[in-house]
């Protein structure tokens, strides 16, 4: 059982969570490779995406995993501008909850906001990203590929190289890694590392092939053009030369390793298309993954609502 | 009738005995053992400790323009309860506080309440936009006691210049609130492991004390004084502690919250934790404890911030800044310098009222023959808790919620007048 009624973070939770919520993933994996996308776990729940930012993967996967497990399913979208000009997050919380919602998947551009939504509604709230703070889904679906590669997550070198600074997916990767006793890697310009991040459990590479070696998994992460002319790193080209990662710089991982990437992925950038393409890539994988993930966490959280009701 | 105050233990700037207080009118006429009590009402002090009234040369009243987060009335209230007696505002009002005539309205408003005293801060730029000087002589006849931008810093080196060396002309010195708004970029919390863990946005130590060390060199060059606000960073203290070794003219002041909190607080993403500076990591709040020692910090202020429900309960990164701090700055102070043994109340008192009183050439600070009847009657053994929602100001945005606290101040007079009392 989950100890709370919200999923926001892999900082909160447990290992024993992140193993019971990877566990009924796994099954839900299964289940649905199987075929089966129609379940009554949440029959007569409601689920509401609420999504202050663009995305169509983790909203995609959210609002199937609602459906394939029974629940009624609406979606609200909010401009990242209205965030400034129009309802207050907490009266948009009590309108939903007032709509009789039982779950929140809200994506935020600001660190906190589904923190904040929780302390406001009765509602579970699952954060699907809130600025650069987590992604906690997303680094569930990361280490459910890792553990069903490699049996376990414990002793895993995981490679992390890209946009750190600005990213939710490395930090809740490194919290939820680091409780499972893997091992995270990053390497990055060092413009786009974020201070502290070795004190929060991470090794800071000196090399991309430090980096890169003897990993089971290496992740890129999207490099936004905007950190560009933000003047983090001179160009695109210049990155991908010193940063990125290619079949040379692959073949320093593991023999049996993963490539993963949250998505969507700068072909030619962060990873090379023969990377991305390649042998060891599970980026496709990912996503049933993600549902999986998500089905596993509406069906935990519910279980929770239930006993605690 | 003359007042006694009887059987107090009053704190001097250099110790601290027992000693009753005689006030005729507005002043302190005697200090002695034992004053006869016929022909004067008394106010009892046993067991109580007679403070200065403090001088907070730092807090924001909010009027005219932002009454629902504070007004004059409201944050006069406020500061006799935390036995305040004079208020320095911060012009960022609406208008901003940039002329002789907003700064008529304030002291005429203040007399009005009639509570504590309270002497406005004039912008130094028109507008505090940085560009222009504001109309500083004006405002200096009619009294005006230093300058500020406060809020942000003057980030054209030559108008800071200006506006200093003009400033001092009229015996004002600018109150740099230190910040290079370039380096900040949007940060709202200190940089570092907290930040990363928050996702929220650092700002850097740098970006103070690039601004401290800036205008610390434009004084130096203008020999003129200056006083850094709000100190929040140990490399920014260093920087003054070294000014100072050269006989520059520079003073500075802190807040309670960077002597007791670290940011270890903005990790629930709290927004009563939001404070510009940011509270910064345990070696900034040592180095600041340690300059409160040595005299490299001359001033404790409150910075007090008051703000609305709405505009805390938003989002982290949406959230106004600051704290409301005027009720809690004496209990806190007390209970984290002297109650934990780092400093004496004599030399606490030279921090919360006679060091202000000599940055700003006000009357007051000090319990002495002659001067002006400000005193905080205070109960050091009475311990609280604190609690927001109780204040008196319209602003109940404190991270100190739950702080058990030591030293409750019982009756605070101004002038000879009891203008609060518990």
């Amino acid at each position: 059982m989950l100890r709370q009624k919200d999923l926001l973070g892999l900082r909160d939770i447990t290992a024993e969570e992140i193993t019971l919520i990877l566990d009924n993933a796994e099954e839900m994996k299964r289940l649905v490779n199987s075929g089966k996308k129609s379940f009554d776990l949440l029959k007569g729940k409601t689920l509401v995406t609420l999504f202050y930012e663009n995305s169509t993967r983790t909203r995609t996967s959210f609002e199937l995993a609602g459906k394939y497990l029974g629940a009624t399913e609406v979606n609200i979208s909010a401009a990242s501008s209205s965030v400034q000009k129009g309802e207050t997050l907490i009266d948009t919380g009590k309108t939903l909850q007032a709509l009789k919602a039982d779950f929140i998947a809200i994506r935020h551009p600001m660190g906190g906001a589904p923190h904040l939504l929780a302390k406001t509604v009765g509602c579970s709230v699952l954060n699907g990203g809130d600025g650069m703070n987590e992604h906690p889904t997303q680094a569930l679906l990361d280490m459910l590929t890792m553990r069903e590669t490699f049996g376990t997550l414990k002793g895993l070198k995981v490679a992390i190289l890209g946009d750190i600074k600005h990213s939710r997916v490395a930090k809740s990767n490194l919290l939820g890694l680091s409780k499972m006793g893997a091992e995270v890697w990053v390497y990055a310009p060092k413009t786009l590392i974020p201070k502290g991040f070795d004190e929060l459990g991470a090794h800071i590479a000196t090399s991309r092939e430090q980096c890169v070696d003897g990993a089971e998994a290496v992740m890129g992460l999207r490099i936004q053009l905007e950190r560009q002319s933000g003047g983090l790193f001179p160009s695109l080209s210049e990155y991908s030369k010193f940063y990125g990662v290619n079949d040379e710089v692959l073949s320093r991982a593991a023999k049996n390793a993963v490539v993963l990437h949250p998505g969507p992925v700068n072909r030619g950038v962060e990873l090379t298309t023969q990377v991305i393409d390649g042998q060891k890539s599970r980026i496709e994988d990912q996503v049933t993954s993600g549902l999986a993930v998500r089905m596993a966490a509406l069906k935990l959280l519910n279980e929770y609502r239930e006993a605690h009701a | 009738m003359n007042k006694l105050i009887k059987g107090g233990e009053v704190v001097f700037p250099d110790r601290c005995e027992r000693a009753d207080i005689l006030i005729d009118g507005t002043k302190i006429v005697k200090i002695a053992k034992n004053i006869s009590a016929e022909g004067c009402e008394v106010i009892d002090a046993t067991g109580k400790t007679v403070f200065p009234g403090i001088i907070d040369m730092h807090a924001h009243l909010r009027e005219p323009g932002f009454e629902g987060k504070e007004d004059i009335e409201s944050g006069s209230k406020a500061a006799v309860a935390g036995g305040v007696t004079q208020v320095c505002c911060m012009p960022n009002t609406n208008p901003v506080c940039d002329n002789a005539v907003v700064v008529r309205y304030i002291k005429s408003r203040a007399q009005e309440v009639g509570l504590c005293k309270v002497h406005p801060i004039g912008a130094i730029t028109k507008g505090e936009k940085g560009e222009a000087l504001a109309d500083i002589g004006k405002m200096a006849k009619e009294g005006a006691v230093a300058l500020s931008d406060d809020g942000r810093s003057v980030m054209n080196s030559l108008i800071m210049r200006l506006g200093m060396e003009y400033a001092s002309g009229f015996n004002l010195k600018c109150l740099c609130h230190c910040e290079d708004l370039d380096l900040v970029d949007g940060g709202v919390v200190n940089e570092g492991k907290n930040s990363t863990l928050t996702g929220l946005k650092g700002s850097p130590r740098a970006a103070e004390d690039i601004m401290i060390a800036r205008d610390i060199s434009l004084a130096e060059s203008l020999d003129v004084p200056v006083h850094i606000c709000h100190v929040s960073t140990y490399s920014g203290v260093d920087i003054i502690r070294s000014a100072k070794a050269r006989g520059v003219k520079v003073t500075a002041e802190t807040c309670p919250h960077y002597f007791i909190l670290t940011d270890d607080i903005i990790t629930d993403f709290d927004t009563f934790t939001k404070v510009n500076p940011p509270v910064r990591e345990e070696k900034d709040r040592l180095a600041i404890i340690e300059g409160l020692k040595d005299g490299t910090l001359d001033c404790i202020v409150t910075d007090h911030a008051p703000h609305s429900k709405k505009d805390k309960e938003v989002e982290y990164n949406l959230a106004a800044f600051g704290m409301s701090g005027i009720e809690t700055s004496f209990s806190l102070s007390y209970t984290y310098l002297v109650k934990s043994g780092i400093m004496t109340i004599s030399e606490l008192s030279r921090l919360m009222a006679g060091n202000p009183a000599e940055v700003l050439g006000l009357e007051g600070g000090e319990i002495k023959v002659g001067a002006p009847a400000d005193l905080a009657i205070v109960d050091l053994n009475a311990k609280y808790v604190i609690d927001g929602n109780k204040f008196i100001s319209k602003g109940k945005n404190t991270p100190f919620n739950g702080y058990e606290v030591y030293g409750k101040v019982v009756k605070t007079l101004v002038d000879g007048d009891v203008k609060y009392s518990a």
